[in-house]
């Protein structure tokens, strides 16, 4: 995913001289294609995240349409009032780049688990939030995000999600039904999506039917897509490799709340409020935390029979 | 008493306009800061009167210089200058601090024209200057980039990552202006967290390094064209101030970087500050 980002960005700066990509000195063979190519259009400005993202602002207000590249929360909340005041209170055009959404980088620690960014970027506002599902996914997304000026959350997973390449069918703010169902609803963010059509295809296997609902954009988000489903599927089940605090449950329960319309049933798969505390690869973690196809499958199961 | 040109009495004139203003508007509003504010009076009269290219009719022209003030708890000074330059209605200033106002404590750029960036957290406006004038080179502009900064403000880490990246990218279009009056928000500088050697600092980090009596506006004048001949580093003009400057009991005092002038006291700093103004509009006449 982070290489279609880079290579979607690179095809942008070809035409756009007015893109700009900083990195908090990371990106080691990934952005070095680009930043050869490209010498006034890159800058490392070193290991200084929270300068990084004035410099952004200040470019940004110069004209430019900036991106900050980093791992993990470097982008994020490390430099986070930087980001509040100078880009989104400005509406400055820069785009925050995390490589590492969730457990992708599992085995480096909890410093590097990006798993309370989409809860606290999605409250600043003018912010957008995006976390495409697949590589493919990602370079549509980046391309249609350049299109739209102001602040932009882009988080970039390890993972893939394992939908099929439909670029038509892509489109910034509107959510992907990526199986048909009725029984019941599966709604992921992210390459997590893998986890979700895994579970669809056993749970297909018992006769039950699940629609697969990919977000990829948190905000603004398709409430439509969530509304839909609400009525007319069995209930909604939502994963994320997140806190469940916040994030795409939150927002699920926040817009159908406020709408007054109600799933059959709602359940919640996403980090408890703790920090994890062991390491190991994104697979491992998302099942040593039950953020997985088992955890969805055992739901849907109890909550039909149940219901 | 040194002959002055009239350039000189021109700025100190509108310094002296400016204390007014921020000795009203904080006991108007009942706001802290009116020391922050007096210290800083000298070096934006000498910026918007003399130095910086900007113009009220075309606030945002592509080729005006930039000015951040990121202390930004001193917006009434800010705002204050911006009314006596001609940006806006000096009647306005009497919004500040009010209910359902756009003049907030700390500088915001929103419904106020002529200022270039809000800020109110310390230590961010250098980095975003620096961004600004990275991009007034790669643009090949000639216009300058100006961030005011306090001292007790180099406190935070974020300015000193903008210190090295503006040197090591050669930013001669840049200049940092550190109101160094010795006072922040608790207690002395020195007592609080201690910047000496403070010009030592900026020199070791690469930086044209300038001290100057930041009351003095020839010398602040000479300052600020020094920066015109400098081919490579950004400057830094440390400018030695005084906390509360034009008013005696302000004065050095860690007291009003907090207290609003009130009752008696307004009317003191009131009354001394008219007397200033009308001295200088004598000497002027004379």
């Amino acid at each position: 995913m982070r290489d279609a980002f880079i290579d979607e960005l690179t095809s942008l700066a070809e035409k756009d001289p007015a893109i700009m990509l900083l990195t908090g000195d990371l990106g080691f063979g990934v952005l070095t294609e680009y930043a050869e190519r490209f010498p006034s259009q890159f800058i490392n400005v070193g290991v200084a995240e929270q300068n990084m993202s004035g410099l952004a602002a200040g470019l940004a207000l110069e004209g430019y349409k900036v991106y900050t590249y980093s791992i993990a929360n470097f982008t994020t909340l490390r430099c986070l009032e930087q980001i509040r005041n100078d880009i989104c209170y400005h509406n400055a055009d820069v785009t925050l780049v995390s490589v590492g959404a969730g457990f992708s980088y599992g085995q480096l620690g909890v410093s590097h688990f990006a798993t309370e960014d989409l809860a606290i970027l999605r409250a600043l506002p003018n912010m957008m939030v995006v976390a495409p599902s697949d590589p493919w996914e990602a370079k549509v997304l980046t391309r249609q995000m350049a299109l739209i000026p102001g602040p932009k959350y882009l988080r970039i997973d390890k993972g893939v999600g394992g939908s099929n390449e439909n670029s038509a069918d892509v489109s910034l703010g509107k959510g992907r039904v990526v199986r048909e169902g009725l029984d019941v609803t599966i709604v992921s963010i992210g390459a997590i999506l893998s986890e979700a059509l895994k579970a669809a295809e056993s749970l297909s296997d018992i006769g039950v039917q699940a629609r697969v609902i990919s977000i990829n954009t948190l905000k603004p988000f398709d409430e439509s897509i969530i509304f839909d489903a609400c009525r007319e599927t069995g209930g909604l089940i939502c994963i994320e490799e997140h806190t469940e605090i916040g994030g795409l449950a939150g927002t699920i329960s926040e817009a159908c709340l406020t709408n007054g319309i109600t799933p059959k049933f709602f359940s919640r798969i996403g980090l408890r409020d703790e920090y994890p505390t062991i390491v190991g690869d994104q697979i491992y973690l998302r099942d040593a935390y039950s953020l997985n196809a088992e955890n969805i499958i055992s739901i849907a199961q109890s909550t039909l029979r149940n219901g | 008493m040194s002959i002055k040109n009239n350039n000189v009495v021109k700025t100190e004139m509108l310094a002296a306009r400016v204390r007014k203003h921020i000795v009203d508007m904080t006991h108007r509003g009942g706001s802290s800061h009116v020391g922050s504010g007096l210290s800083i009076a000298d070096i934006l009269a000498v910026l918007y009167g003399d130095i910086l290219s900007v113009d009220p009719s075309a606030p945002r022209h592509d080729d005006r210089d930039r000015f951040i003030l990121s202390k930004g708890h001193a917006g009434a000074a800010v705002y204050a200058v911006l009314a006596e330059t001609g940006f806006f209605e000096a009647e306005k200033l009497k919004d500040h601090y009010q209910n359902g106002s756009v003049l907030s404590g700390h500088v915001s750029h929103k419904g106020v024209s002529g200022v270039e960036f809000s800020t109110g957290s310390l230590g961010h406006g250098l980095s975003v200057a620096a961004g600004m004038a990275k991009a007034a080179k790669l643009r090949q502009k000639s216009h300058k980039v100006f961030a005011l900064l306090s001292d007790g403000e180099c406190d935070e880490g974020s300015n000193w990552e903008a210190i090295l990246f503006s040197s090591h990218h050669k930013l001669n279009n840049l200049v940092a202006i550190i109101d160094y009056n010795k006072i922040q928000s608790l207690d002395s500088v020195e007592a609080t967290l201690g910047l000496e050697p403070f010009a030592d600092k900026f020199k070791a980090f690469g930086w044209n390094t300038i001290e100057v009596d930041g009351h003095d506006h020839l010398a602040l004048k000479k300052s600020f064209a020094l920066v015109n001949i400098e081919k490579t580093r950004p400057t830094v003009l440390i400018c030695h101030t005084t906390k509360g400057k034009g008013v005696s009991f302000m004065e050095n005092s860690v007291l009003w970087h907090y207290r609003s002038p009130q009752g008696q006291e307004y009317e003191a700093a009131s009354a001394e500050l008219q007397v200033s103004i009308q001295q200088l509009e004598e000497s002027n006449h004379a």
